[in-house]
């Protein structure tokens, strides 16, 4: 996606709104896929320009959630809940497997530049445990055997 | 007991997200109904059915409604915002509805939005909902084909990770593209929400209720159900069980019976501890207790604990109830947004607290000091968030104090690392390994 089109694509996202404020999050979210899962400064120099706003607003923004990324991630980020029912119904061992496969521990992003590996709170899911957020879908019921496949899966897609 | 399903209606344990389909099963009769009803007409029936937020806060949606000024009041153009943020650990039942029954939940955003005058409908979804987000996509735009709209505007507005924009001023917030913190009541949204307009804020499930009573008539959904906790309502049922998932049943039904009949009982030949009966901001039930209640607001405020969100997590005889103190305050401390003092720095130092007693260092001070900072927690804040780990946790001490007790004066986990909750690594332990575990300090010394 060119910048004129991110321009483009944010105008139409602040017509959406009968206050176009509302537009900040879609437009970060638009930036971070433009720049490859992560928002650099230039992002919001460009998401700024786009919505009328300064850089600085924008990046206070993306701080408050969890889904924005303000330092590199790998191509896919792999979340793996860990929260109580998750817990329970065994997320550690999903953890550790994702850990022996990716050779990373979490928060860490694999030297290939492939995956990040984070663990999140509860993503929803919790009677559909252990689920692992891949971007923002859900891979559900997920145990530690699943985890050589889906890696593989991942890697190749990326 | 047979159960009706009013809100996961004509699925047959599937999705219907056909709009064709949908309506040959008898979808969108109660929208027809509702457009020639006066907006004062489908609030009464709402008010009829005793329908209440199924949230968390079991608000009469039907009186919250009827809050909204009518147009020639306030001239600003109102607002149907929809929460679909939920994030409530053990609550999942809002992404089934929404995945299973997309048009209903759009049919009763049609009919509320008609109920309080509302041309502009927002869907607040959470940012990790994507499966969700398509399938809602999707089924809007059957219906836009449709011409099913009429004068509405719905948009699906996606968050981006932030528990706390489920509670309602917070997400308003978000939704005006600020950061998620609460703001001071009043004014109430229903006065001052979005863009400072007439808002009224329900939750998914509440809407997909809304067409079932229109068909039903209001009346009638209120004799499912209990007193004060009408119709039926779609429990989360999680954690050490055989069955867990989402439950469509008559308020008033048996917590025994909805783990060991439909749940299928504990795996594994363990024995059931504890359940979490509304979600983890609720306070925690014994193994008895959780005999003796049913799943309605009276029932379960009888026991000193509340409905929620319906979220019911099983727990059996391997875990830990302080690394449960800790794994929950954790959550509460990761998502505190930091307005106000007693949350962000509570938050925090509950669980230093907990996870110092779970080391075995506490001492009998310590635990008087975790209930005591709990205590100043509570209901010091301007929205509830802080006053869930405050509650959840006491309630962990009060219930299970020896087990408190035995880590501070064994000097250890009695468990020996073999608790169901051993080594679990939270969010807010990965950021410890990056800066350092933080040490316990009393905040406010330090501010002195």
């Amino acid at each position: 996606m060119s910048a004129d089109e991110f321009r483009a694509a944010v105008a139409k996202m602040r017509a959406t709104y009968p206050d176009d404020r509302s537009a900040v999050l879609p437009a970060l979210r638009l930036a971070q896929e433009r720049h490859g899962g992560w928002l650099p400064e230039e992002a919001f120099r460009e998401v700024a320009d786009a919505l009328d706003r300064t850089p600085a607003f924008c990046l206070s923004i993306a701080t408050f959630y969890d889904m924005f990324h303000t330092e590199p991630v790998g191509r896919r980020v792999v979340g793996v809940c860990t929260n109580v029912s998750c817990a329970l119904a065994g997320a550690q061992a999903v953890v550790d497997a994702f850990e022996r496969e990716l050779d990373v521990r979490v928060g860490e992003t694999t030297d290939d530049g492939a995956i990040t590996l984070r663990t999140v709170e509860c993503l929803g899911g919790c009677g559909w445990a252990t689920v692992v957020a891949v971007d923002d879908h859900q891979r559900l019921r997920v145990g530690p055997r699943d985890v050589p496949a889906l890696v593989k899966e991942l890697r190749g897609v990326s | 007991m047979a159960s009706p399903e009013l809100v996961f209606a004509g699925t047959d344990g599937g999705a219907v997200t056909d709009l064709g389909t949908y309506e040959e099963r008898g979808g969108l009769t109660a929208l027809r109904r509702a457009r020639e009803m006066t907006p004062d007409e489908i609030v009464a029936e709402l008010n009829a059915s005793n329908l209440r937020g199924r949230g968390g806060a079991f608000f009469p949606t039907g009186r919250k409604w009827s809050f909204i000024p009518k147009p020639d009041q306030n001239p600003n153009p109102h607002y149907l915002v929809v929460n679909a943020d939920e994030s409530e650990p053990g609550s999942f039942k809002d992404h089934e509805i929404m995945l299973r029954v997309p048009f209903r939940f759009l049919e009763g955003c049609l009919i509320a939005a008609r109920a309080i005058e509302s041309r502009r409908v927002f869907v607040y979804i959470r940012g990790e909902y994507g499966r969700p987000f398509e399938v809602l996509v999707d089924a809007l735009a059957q219906m836009r084909k449709q011409k099913l709209l009429e004068d509405v505007t719905i948009v699906i507005h996606r968050g981006a990770g932030a528990y706390i924009c489920g509670e309602e001023t917070a997400l308003l917030e978000s939704l005006e593209g600020e950061r998620g913190q609460p703001r001071t009541k009043p004014p109430f949204p229903a006065i001052a929400g979005l863009y400072a307009s007439p808002t009224a804020v329900n939750n998914v499930e509440s809407i997909a209720t809304v067409p079932p009573i229109i068909e039903l008539g209001g009346k009638e959904y209120a004799e499912l159900g209990v007193e004060d906790s009408t119709g039926t309502r779609v429990f989360s049922l999680s954690g050490n069980v055989v069955r867990p998932g989402n439950y469509e049943l008559p308020h008033g039904f048996p917590l025994k019976d909805l783990i060991y009949e439909i749940g299928g009982g504990i795996p594994d030949g363990r024995v059931l501890k504890a359940v979490i009966p509304g979600g983890s901001s609720t306070p925690i039930l014994t193994a008895v207790e959780a005999d003796q209640v049913t799943l309605d607001y009276d029932s379960l405020s009888q026991m000193g604990t509340a409905i929620g969100s319906a979220g019911v997590i099983a727990i059996d005889d391997r875990c830990c109830m302080v690394q449960l103190g800790v794994r929950v305050s954790q959550f509460y401390e990761h998502e505190s947004c930091g307005k106000c003092t007693p949350c962000r720095v509570g938050t925090r130092w509950l669980t230093q607290i907990l996870k110092k007693i779970e080391s075995g260092r506490g001492t009998h001070a310590d635990l008087d000091l975790l209930l005591d900072v709990g205590e100043h927690v509570n209901g010091t804040c301007l929205c509830p968030l802080g006053d869930s780990d405050a509650i959840a946790v006491a309630s962990y001490v009060a219930k299970f104090r020896d087990e408190f007790l035995a880590h501070v004066e064994e000097g250890g986990c009695p468990f020996e690392g073999e608790s169901s909750l051993d080594q679990i690594v939270a969010p807010t332990d990965v950021h410890e390994a990056h800066v350092g575990p933080a040490e316990i300090v009393r905040p406010l010394e330090v501010v002195a």
